[in-house]
């Protein structure tokens, strides 16, 4: 019973899927099959820790933009001049940068409790800081004036783009435990905040540090795991396929690139989502669940509590930069300008909640179902806007102005979704068992 | 006989819909009187007086007040009907004044609250000289009396106090029973948990001894004292 | 006269401003503590409850300027902001009656509270964004300075000029009236002390006759007023654009935080910390140590510590200090 029902929400998110492949485009529905498996992914980490552990992260855009971040720094050429130009001296800013922190470490431990303590620590941190951009400053200063229209930043690995995908994940699991480190043993409130202040602070570091992956002026034209659609056009051999098949050779090549990359994501979803649900059923995974709903008897039962925590916390930041790595690929650029908190951190809290929490299911029901919403909201509005305001006057002010505010209408909607399934299914639509 | 000021009668029930830990107790004081409730740890000292107030769900019997079943009432409307209850541990508000701690006691009063409070500084005069202090930072024995003097507020017509001097030291202990007795003097039955058996004995009119949520022994303070198996049980021979 | 210079030039570009915006983050932060304190959950809700009343007030302010009502050399924003403060607050007890108040019922966690707000947020925005659209809109009118760097330069003689904005003064000028009055509810009158038992004690409170509906009711009309002034304060003072608003989310817990979640006093010194740390450590000294520092010791560089792009990364470092080494923030808050 309960998996018939399963099973027929599936399917109905297919049947819109193909809905608007019928009614729209091939091109968009695969569009939004690929994001949607991206989300997918996404919803897959936050609910491993939200609905494995219950740990309250909002700084989801943060592990997704690292996950970005590796793209660039594993696919794109290494900028040799750039490297011989600051290298060295950014790697000297880097090590000064881990000793100072060692030693303000070292003063803290060292020197006792009150008023010294604060002042050592302080002296030490801020003279530290001082050399630091003593350093770095000018090895910045010279990689970003090696060819600053095309690239000014130290390049990257020049490595396929596949490997960046892991390497996302290792980049946003570091970034974790840093993170898990100071913060998880705070309430569940202050975890919150420190998450979503980590995720701004990372997206201001990939904006402004130029040398890095060249900040807001983006890095375009990225490696691609899969064919060009330009080279499938000019491949007779495929142009006689998609003739063959009743298609024009640009639309076909659109398409075979778009289901190439669902093919790719399909089978990471498919491994993430196998290993998920191996791991929810483990011993590991019960103990988790253990913690989760009464932490006092769990800590008092000998479970080292804020471990587990922190093993989770990385796990599940590591597959938002999975999915992050894999969005920048389908992108073919990396623009930090374009990340914000509410698409890439709430829309993924809408889709773990409405999917149905603990249930990795239910996330990845939730990845689909929300982004198709997210995109077909607007087409959707236009449609009732207009006929809503068909009855005024063509140049009526109002009128103008409800058909141009249609495209905010998606957030309304996002949330609205939101607070009536937690009023009225407050298990998600795939509750957890 | 006729019937005492505030009873709880064949009380039975437990705290939501878990298992009964009451199994008709009676607990009855009447006015005038201090009324006490003694037993062994879990005999269910506090789960009867919390029944009497209304915060578990009493299944079978029933509370009356002067006379009118109040079975059915929330704690808040009991409070509106006249009983004070003074709660074992949290009953003060720390962060603001004793002063102001009398004043939210009489918040559900709209007349002229002042008198009461003069009356309130008297019985605890300690009270008056630390009215703009912090409750949270008087000690253990000052704060019981921040706790006694807010439920006066309202003018109860009886007063409930559940283990009042629970961690404090015996020297506070018996300024604590004095201040008790005088409550009592100026006319408000008091019906208290103890777990200092032989010294709340001594100052009841009344005694109910519980033993798993059911009577064991009831008379007057002094009759308990002396009774050869009250002795025996719990008070240590 | 050099000290004197250095002095001008820390208060212009370094004092001024932080008061002004350390104003303002206290308003904000005072509302997300007292939603703390009395409804005990993080209201994520509250920057899009800044933009909402802040929007109110801009829309009857254009109303009242294409009339022709304007407020001499002060802004016409503040004779609508008692329209937004309405606006607002209605608002919020729509929101309680048809979302919070159900949770409440039902004593639900606080951090599905949280969540709640968070479903709350992305409609507050919407709604803002679908009424007034996403950009940045103009609303300020009436005097643009109370001092003029030249008119102080010259009735001082002094080499730097000390420029205060009209909008500065009205900011810590109304902020401090707002906070006085608060102070005084929250201290002097029978339903402010009501909630502070209340935040203190609830079921003592509940025992006392408090009606927690009520304290609820009252907090949302405080926490819709602070956050509709402290929007407009920021809107006069900045500009007025919906997702700056969201973005404020972060310095405001930070400073409600670094007080003491849910004391009122602490979120007033924690709003001024951030402020400070905030402008102090993303300003280059260069000027006003040239004219400290004797001849031979003056910086080459800026001095300057961040970059102002990393604003928002002072206020998560003192947030993350406090909370490490002080977790329930400088002044004693609820939170444990």
């Amino acid at each position: 019973m309960e998996r018939t029902k399963n099973i027929g929400l599936f399917a109905i998110v297919a049947g819109l899927i193909i809905l608007t492949g019928m009614i729209q485009s091939w091109n968009s529905a695969l569009l939004i099959v690929n994001m949607g498996l991206i989300s997918a992914i996404m919803a897959l980490g936050v609910n491993l820790q939200w609905g494995f552990a219950g740990l309250f992260n909002v700084g989801v855009m943060g592990f997704v933009a690292l996950g970005g971040l590796a793209t660039v720094l594993v696919s794109s050429d290494p900028v040799s001049e750039a490297w011989a130009a600051g290298g060295l001296g950014l790697i000297a800013a880097l090590v000064v940068g881990i000793l100072v922190i060692v030693a303000t470490g070292i003063t803290i431990k060292k020197l006792p409790a009150g008023k010294m303590r604060l002042i050592g620590a302080t002296a030490v941190l801020v003279g530290g800081f001082f050399l630091y951009r003593a350093v770095f400053d000018p090895a910045v200063a010279a990689i970003e004036a090696i060819n600053p229209a095309l690239q000014g930043n130290i390049g990257g690995l020049g490595l396929p783009i596949l490997l960046a995908w892991p390497i996302g994940g290792v980049l946003a699991a570091g970034a974790a435990w840093i993170i898990g480190k100071t913060a998880l043993g705070l309430r569940s409130d202050y975890l919150a905040i420190a998450t979503l202040g980590i995720a701004e602070i990372i997206i201001a570091v990939m904006k402004n540090e130029d040398w890095l992956a060249r900040g807001v002026k983006n890095v375009i034209g990225l490696d691609r795991p899969v064919a060009r659609e330009v080279d499938l056009q000019q491949s007779a051999e495929f142009v006689d396929k998609a003739t063959q098949w009743g298609f024009d050779p640009v639309t076909a090549s659109s398409l075979y690139v778009k289901f190439s990359y669902s093919l790719l994501f399909t089978a990471v979803l498919v491994v993430l989502l196998v290993m998920a649900q191996l791991s929810l059923n483990s011993p590991w995974g019960r103990m988790m669940r253990a913690i989760r709903d009464n932490e006092v008897a769990a800590e008092a039962m000998g479970k080292n509590v804020t471990r587990r925590h922190l093993q989770i916390f990385i796990l599940g930041s590591a597959i938002c930069g999975i999915a992050g790595a894999m969005m920048t690929t389908l992108d073919g650029q990396l623009t930090p300008g374009t990340y914000q908190p509410l698409r890439y951190t709430f829309l993924i809290w809408v889709m773990v909640i409405v999917g149905g929490s603990g249930n990795n299911f239910g996330a990845v029901l939730g990845g689909f179902l929300i982004w198709f919403l997210w995109v077909q909201v607007e087409p959707l509005g236009q449609w009732i806007m207009t006929i809503v305001t068909s009855g005024m006057a063509e140049d009526s002010a109002l009128r103008l102005h409800l058909l141009d505010s249609v495209a905010h209408m998606r957030l309304f909607t996002m949330g609205l979704i939101l607070l009536l399934v937690l009023r009225f299914s407050p298990r998600g639509l795939i509750p957890e068992k | 006989m006729s019937e005492p000021f505030l009873i709880g009668d064949c009380m039975t029930g437990g705290y939501g819909n878990g298992p009964d830990i009451l199994h008709g107790c009676t607990i009855a004081v009447d006015k005038g009187e201090i009324a006490v409730i003694v037993g062994p740890n879990g005999a269910g000292k506090s789960t009867a007086m919390k029944a009497v107030f209304g915060m578990l769900n009493v299944r079978d019997g029933s509370v009356r007040l002067d006379g009118e079943d109040i079975t059915s009432l929330s704690p808040q409307n009991r409070v509106v009907k006249g009983m004070g209850f003074v709660p074992q541990t949290n009953n003060i508000f720390a962060s603001m004044t004793v002063e102001e701690n009398l004043e939210m006691g009489a918040f559900i009063r709209n007349d002229d609250i002042r008198q009461t409070m003069e009356q309130v500084y008297d019985l605890f005069p300690i009270l008056r000289d630390k009215r703009n202090q912090p409750a949270g930072e008087l000690s253990g024995g000052q704060r019981q009396q921040v706790a006694v003097g807010r439920a006066l507020m309202t003018q109860p017509k009886v007063l409930m106090l559940d283990e009042p001097t629970a961690g404090v030291s015996p020297i506070v202990m018996d300024e604590l029973f004095d201040r008790i007795i005088e409550v009592a003097r100026t006319g408000i039955p008091i019906l208290m948990v103890e777990q200092n058996a032989r010294q709340a004995l001594e100052i009841a009119d009344k005694g109910y001894v519980l033993v798993q949520g059911a009577n064991a022994h009831t008379g007057s303070g002094k009759d308990l004292l002396a009774d050869p198996e009250v002795r025996r049980s719990f008070l240590g021979g | 006269m050099e000290f004197l210079n250095g002095f001008v030039a820390l208060s212009n570009f370094v004092l001024v401003p932080a008061i002004a915006y350390g104003s303002q983050l206290a308003l904000g932060a005072l509302g997300v503590t007292l939603i703390y304190g009395i409804l005990r959950f993080s209201n994520f809700a509250h920057g899009d409850t800044m933009a909402f009343g802040a929007m109110v007030t801009v829309l009857v302010t254009w109303a009242m300027q294409s009339i022709g009502i304007s407020f001499g050399p002060l802004p016409t924003a503040l004779l609508a902001l008692p329209f937004g403060i309405a606006g607002a607050v209605l608002m919020v007890l729509m929101t309680d009656k048809m979302v919070y108040k159900f949770y409440r019922e039902k004593k639900s966690k606080p951090v599905i509270l949280v969540i709640v707000s968070m479903g709350v947020m992305f409609m507050m925005n919407g709604i803002v964004r679908v009424i007034i659209g996403p950009n940045e809109q103009q609303f300020r009118d009436g005097e643009r300075f109370l001092i003029k760097a030249r008119e102080f330069k010259n009735m001082t003689g002094l080499d730097e000029g000390l420029a205060i904005k009209s909008t500065q003064a009205i900011t810590v000028v109304t902020a401090a009236i707002a906070v006085a009055l608060l102070f005084w509810f929250l201290n002097k009158t029978r339903t402010g002390k009501s909630m502070r038992a209340y935040s203190d004690n609830e079921d003592l409170a509940l025992l006392s006759g408090i009606n927690p509906e009520r304290v609820v009711a009252v907090t949302w009309i405080i926490v819709a007023a602070l956050a509709t002034i402290a929007g407009v304060l920021y809107g006069l003072d900045k500009s007025f654009k919906p997702f700056t608003y969201f973005q404020l989310l972060l310095p405001i817990f930070a400073s409600a935080i670094v007080g003491g979640l849910g004391n009122p006093l602490g979120a007033i010194a924690g709003g001024f910390v951030v402020a400070f740390s905030e402008v102090m450590i993303t300003y280059a000294w260069k000027k006003v140590l040239g004219y400290w520092l004797p001849d031979t010791l003056e910086p080459s560089g800026l001095v300057q510590l961040l970059s102002t792009d990393y604003k928002f990364a002072v206020s998560f470092m003192i947030l993350i200090v406090v909370l490490l080494f002080r977790p329930t923030g400088l002044f004693k808050g609820k939170a444990y």
